[in-house]
């Protein structure tokens, strides 16, 4: 599965233009049929007689959009999803079509000046023309950063959330015996206001909604005050600003990893959202949870993770894919 | 086109009547079917039981304004925004208030009163008020109530090429539309004119759940910055470089499909097409995509200086490129429907 996991973090796919993304995931789930929706939701179902159970795990990444190319040939852009300029110069990033750029800002009299209106991308043009070539404005970017394995924790950028990505993949392949209707969403634009999911959960009208998408930890220097840590299994969420997570589907999560000896930990996150925040409030309403993978360093090119949280939340995952629901 | 009489008819959000009927005459002559829904929105049908796909037009009708909060003893009316508004435009306006048109001016204190810190502030909605020569409230009551909406009493004027008016946001894309139905197409058009976009896209969403859509296209009025001392990083839109096609705002990515088939037709019909090169603001594209199982969506704009504001210029040109281009775009959907990915 790390293989998987490299693969898919390392994909280009901002908010928007998730095309590679999703035909990486199709060819890795061959053995199904799989819909493409009219916003690009990548939709893959194992039919059953029981409960309509949709995961959904967001497919899009961060990234930036060109909004200008001046006459020098720089690129002045705008960010896609929860993007922070302070760490942004000297980062690198990959256009659609392989033009690689770097992000540089202009002469700052104090480093409290920087703005995103104050960085632009070199992508070593000389001039418009020869920049427009490679580059047109409302072109998306992602940014590159390569996937290392530092044992039981890796670090990429996307992780937020090919390691979604990757257990629902595997979730797929691996399916236990069940009577449950399974949907696998791999979701669009969620980075941009879960947006995908919104119309997926129209579409597949489930009886039941699971997200899994990363979540913040709080157990880094003076970070945040938060119990969540790496290395301390899948995370069961009870809130953040997208979702209260039913209580029902939370304490069956709880069940299936006390029985099942798998390590959890709850979460408890005072900001973000996830796709279960669209799949709760769709049609008249979807008991839904989350399945959190722990990560450090949410939105900068260096997000990290435990692997064997990963595994936790595959394993929790496949349980209630089988599980009897009410 | 019509422009001029939309442009200066009333409509703040949530009081939409006086457009909506004006756009109701001028489009029945045109449709097979017109009917309005318990929110407000217009709706023009054409070709209802055509095969091919089912396209939404749709333009929002109403616009940004004030409502009046409070009248005071002294026969002075307090309001606030109804829509974003920018406070700073607002001193000395005239405008006209409720169904009769009252007409007031907003007010604030005199230049000779103020003390120099006052000067160089911007005032804000507490330091504003509308006179409308009523001596007190008792007087100013037989006029207006509390609650009654407020629109900028300007004048629709022509400066060659350019034209000046009020709430070019979004009736230059009501104006579109009309001109739309004029059309004849192979597929069902739905023509819709929307309400209460200003205020949070609310009329979009129940207009695109009930016509469920195959394809939608937005025709609005959007923001241009291209004067002064603005950075031509800022500019977002250019007048008289075509209609502005937009790739992402904070509503909608558009259909990067649809983007590109707007933009293949107006390079093979020799029509000016620009992208709007910031991402700020929503249109009710941001709703209409993400009805039911979603909807492939975009938005064309005329590139509109000071919008918001009680007077907005753009180019003519730019206007009759988009309705062509839009006419273009759905003959072509008709035939050959909408490439998905």
């Amino acid at each position: 599965m790390k293989e998987l996991l490299e693969k898919l973090t390392q994909a280009y796919s901002p908010s928007g233009s998730e095309r590679s993304i999703r035909e990486i995931i199709k060819a890795e789930l061959a053995n199904y049929e799989t819909k493409t929706d009219a916003l690009g939701n990548l939709i893959v179902e194992k039919k059953g007689n029981g409960k309509k159970i949709m995961f959904s795990a967001h497919m899009d990444e961060i990234g930036i959009m060109v909004t200008h190319i001046d006459k020098e040939g720089f690129l002045r852009f705008d960010f896609i999803g929860g993007v922070g300029a302070y760490n942004l110069p000297g980062e690198r990033v990959r256009f659609a079509n392989g033009t690689l750029g770097v992000i540089s800002v202009e002469k700052l009299d104090k480093i409290g000046d920087l703005k995103r209106e104050s960085l632009y991308i070199d992508i070593g043009a000389e001039s418009r023309e020869e920049a427009e070539k490679l580059v047109k404005v409302g072109d998306s970017a992602a940014f590159i950063s390569p996937f290392i394995d530092l044992g039981n924790r890796v670090v990429s950028k996307a992780m937020d959330n090919r390691s979604a990505c990757t257990v629902l993949v595997q979730l797929m392949k691996e399916l236990p015996e069940t009577d449950n209707h399974i949907v696998a969403v791999f979701s669009v634009q969620e980075e941009v206001g879960l947006r995908g999911a919104t119309t997926a959960a129209f579409s597949v009208a489930p009886d039941y909604g699971m997200a899994i998408d990363v979540t913040a930890t709080g157990d880094t220097p003076k970070g945040l005050t938060m119990e969540v840590g790496l290395g301390k299994g899948a995370a069961i969420k009870v809130k953040d600003r997208s979702i209260m997570v039913h209580p029902y589907v939370k304490e069956k999560l709880i069940e299936l990893a006390e029985k099942n000896n798998i390590p959890y930990q709850m979460e408890v996150l005072e900001f973000g959202g996830t796709d279960a925040g669209a799949i709760h409030l769709s049609r008249s309403g979807v008991p839904s949870g989350v399945l959190s993978i722990p990560c450090r360093y949410v939105h900068s090119r260096s997000e990290m993770i435990d692997y064997r949280d990963l595994e936790a939340v595959l394993k929790l995952a496949k349980a209630f894919a089988g599980a009897d629901l009410q | 086109m019509f422009l001029k009489e939309l442009s200066e008819a009333s409509g703040i959000s949530s009081r939409e009547q006086e457009i909506r009927d004006l756009i109701r005459e001028y489009v029945k002559p045109n449709v097979d079917e017109v009917f309005t829904d318990s929110l407000g929105n217009l709706y023009a049908v054409k070709g209802k039981d055509k095969v091919g796909p089912k396209v939404m037009l749709a333009a929002h009708m109403d616009e940004v304004g004030l409502m009046i909060t409070n009248i005071e003893k002294n026969g002075l009316l307090r309001f606030s925004p109804v829509g974003g508004v920018d406070p700073r435009v607002l001193v000395s306006k005239p405008v006209a208030i409720g169904k009769n048109k009252v007409i007031g001016v907003i007010g604030a204190k005199a230049i000779h009163l103020q003390r120099p810190e006052e000067r160089s502030q911007v005032l804000g909605y507490d330091d504003l008020y509308i006179d409308i020569g009523a001596s007190d409230d008792e007087e100013a009551k037989k006029l207006v109530k509390t609650g009654d909406v407020v629109v900028f009493a300007t004048k629709f004027q022509e400066l060659g090429d350019l034209l000046l008016g009020k709430a070019f946001d979004d009736r230059a894309g009501c104006t579109a539309l009309i001109e739309l139905t004029k059309c004849e197409f192979a597929c069902p058009v739905y023509f819709v004119f929307t309400v209460q976009e200003e205020v949070g896209l609310r009329g979009a969403g129940p207009a695109s759940y009930r016509v469920a859509p195959d394809v939608a296209l937005v025709l609005e009025g959007t923001t241009a910055s291209d004067v002064g001392e603005t950075d031509e990083a800022n500019y977002s839109t250019t007048l008289g470089e075509g209609p502005a096609v937009t790739i992402m705002d904070r509503s909608v990515i558009s259909h990067p499909g649809v983007v590109s088939m707007l933009f293949k037709l107006a390079r093979e019909n020799g029509i000016p097409l620009q992208m709007k090169r910031t991402i700020t603001g929503g249109t009710d594209a941001g709703k209409i995509s993400l009805s039911r199982g979603g909807v492939p969506t975009a938005v064309m704009a005329v590139p509109c200086r000071y919008i918001h504001s009680p007077v907005t210029v753009m180019n003519y040109n730019d206007l009759q490129h988009m309705v062509k281009l839009a006419e273009i775009f759905v003959q072509e959907i008709a035939q050959k429907g909408v490439e998905l990915s």
